[in-house]
């Protein structure tokens, strides 16, 4: 076992199939701290993946660790990792409180120790005030952060969340997602499937992108996009006073591939194939005076594009 | 977090002593967990309903006796006692309430999908069995020992009450009493171990414990071999009075105490061993499985 694979979770050609149907297949990666997302569509597999990392599903070839630990051995594996599932069911009959002291008992922890904990977890997730109530009284927004609590009580260094901010109101997702950079800033792993890519965008270091199975895409966001530019070249909108000159000279580039003017006629969208040089060219243009350029802003540099561009299309 | 971490993670066992002693934390959490479950939740109504049936019917005996010969007759009661144990509190009750508590430790939580819970915690899944195995059998211990107590009672003393004082106090009463809470409690540990791995192999376990039940049923008819793979041919040589099977029993000779006992509680460790390797392979997926 290397120090690099003690460090990150990693699926070495992990496949997953559920009799013959498909789940995920020849997945191979190394994913480190910080915030990486799943992302896909229905079906694409981001639940297996994660249910494979918890071994509540075994490989059905393949092999994967979390921090070089086997996810066969779960007396190891739940000591470093919290999972909060989508399953919104719980134990019958227990308060909030009962239920997170009970498991982390479960795992080992003493009476005294499981009370500190589970207290610190209801208030990371803001629920002390509903903790001694039953959870079949919790509405679903309760039920998904008594989860999360539940998931983060044992202080996990792996946290993997699978669609976390289902069901909570936009004060509590702004707050959860603050909570989730703040533990990735503490050094956490976390993995959080999400269908929601805006949050994504702005709370991943990391995506992988799946369809169907197979992982399409991984890594930074902007390194993503970055190796998509020869199929989809970047498109950046600029608004300036004369986009009509302004596309005369963009075109001197051989990487420009496209200019259209905005509808209002105060603005131009330009694709590009290298926007490095391309952004090197906007500022010689700009420099020469002829042209005053109010803002420049990237149109396609974001998940959704990535997304649409890669699964969107299929 | 993670610096807090190192300070509340439950330790890791790195000794044999501190092994044991974080597996016997845990499988005393589980209990406290299922014990509750057994007893106070929704399923035990059914476990309740079945306990109810000896003592209810025992109880309409004594407040209206039938007036045939053997009920008129104190010497007649033990052998009556242990026709409406064989028949009832054992074949039925324990067997049926066997059944439910045990079945229901695994396949009741995967039907409810809370079993992830237990399978995302820090626990070895044997050793998750071994405190849901050790749940059920407080469970069912505590309930059929004391039906199986109170249904003697109800049998003899209302009808013949001084009669029936001497046979506990200076008789042998006690001690068939003692012994056949014994049976109980073996029939538990017994049943519970089958119907554990049963819940954990069959989506619909219904099916195959009435098989069981049938061929517990059918046992007097057959061959001495076939008779000594179940579980009822080895808790029937226990019964302190011997019940007539009837004119078409196949006759064999009852398996000492001293054998049927060590070999029944043989059999429940294999068994056990057996749901063990099945439940560190057993996978969540709750509606396909």
């Amino acid at each position: 076992m290397t120090v690099a694979s003690e460090q990150t979770i990693t699926f070495d050609n992990v496949s997953k199939f559920y009799g013959e149907i498909l789940g995920v297949n020849r997945v191979n990666l190394a994913i480190p701290p910080g915030i990486t997302s799943l992302v896909g569509p229905n079906g694409a597999g981001k639940t297996t993946l994660m249910n494979l990392m918890t071994g509540l599903l075994r490989p059905t070839r393949g092999r994967l660790s979390v921090l070089g630990i086997p996810t066969d051995q779960p007396e190891q594996l739940f000591r470093k990792v919290g999972y909060c599932s989508q399953f919104d069911s719980f134990p019958r009959g227990l308060t909030g409180r009962e239920f997170i002291k009970s498991f982390l008992m479960v795992s080992g922890f003493a009476g005294k120790e499981a009370d500190e904990l589970t207290t610190e977890a209801l208030e990371r997730v803001d629920l002390v005030a509903a903790a001694n109530r039953r959870i079949g009284a919790y509405s679903k927004g309760m039920r998904q952060r008594v989860r999360l609590a539940q998931s983060i009580a044992h202080q996990p260094s792996v946290l993997i969340l699978d669609e976390p901010l289902n069901g909570l109101d936009p004060v509590v997702r702004a707050e959860t997602i603050a909570l989730f950079r703040q533990l990735a800033a503490e050094g956490l792993h976390l993995i959080i499937s999400s269908h929601i890519l805006h949050e994504v965008d702005m709370m991943s270091d990391r995506v992988v992108l799946l369809n169907n199975g197979y992982v399409v895409a991984e890594g930074a966001i902007h390194g993503v996009r970055d190796e998509m530019d020869v199929e989809h070249p970047m498109q950046v909108l600029i608004r300036c006073d004369q986009p009509s000159l302004l596309a005369a000279r963009m075109f001197r580039d051989d990487n420009v591939v496209e200019a259209r003017l905005h509808d209002d006629r105060r603005g131009l969208f330009v694709k590009t194939r290298n926007p490095d040089r391309f952004y090197l060219l906007l500022n010689e243009v700009v420099a020469q005076g002829e042209i005053e350029v109010e803002s420049i802003a990237p149109v396609d540099d974001d998940l959704s594009a990535v997304y649409d561009y890669l699964i969107g299309a299929q | 977090m993670s610096s807090t971490a190192e300070t509340f993670q439950a330790k890791p066992a790195t000794t044999h002593d501190s092994r044991w002693s974080l597996w016997l934390r845990q499988v005393a959490a589980i209990m406290r967990l299922e014990v509750e479950k057994n007893f106070f939740g929704k399923r035990a109504v059914l476990v309740y309903l079945l306990a109810f049936m000896p003592i209810g019917l025992l109880l309409m005996i004594a407040i209206l006796p039938p007036g045939t010969r053997d009920w008129l007759d104190f010497a007649q009661y033990p052998l009556l006692f242990s026709i409406i144990y064989n028949a009832l509190i054992l074949r039925t009750v324990v067997f049926f309430g066997c059944a439910w508590i045990f079945m229901n430790l695994f396949r009741g939580e995967m039907v409810d999908r809370s079993l992830h819970y237990y399978f995302l915690s820090a626990v070895r899944r044997d050793v998750l069995m071994a405190g849901k195995y050790l749940s059920g059998l407080v469970t069912s211990i505590i309930l059929f020992s004391v039906v199986t107590v109170v249904s003697m009672l109800l049998i003899f003393f209302p009808h013949f009450y001084s009669a029936s004082v001497r046979f506990f106090l200076d008789g042998p009463g006690l001690v068939q009493l003692f012994t056949y809470a014994g049976i109980t409690i073996l029939a538990c540990i017994g049943y519970g171990a089958f119907f554990l791995i049963v819940g954990l192999f069959f989506r619909n376990p219904i099916i195959p414990a009435l098989l069981l039940y049938g061929w517990e049923w059918l046992n007097f008819l057959l061959p001495p071999l076939l008779k000594k793979i179940s579980v009822i041919h080895y808790l029937n040589s226990l019964v302190p009075v011997p019940v007539s099977e009837g004119p078409f029993a196949v006759v064999a000779e009852p398996t000492p105490a001293w054998l049927s006992v060590p070999g029944l509680l043989i059999v429940t460790v294999l068994v056990l061993v057996v749901a063990g390797s099945r439940i560190r392979r057993m996978e969540i997926r709750y509606g396909g499985d």
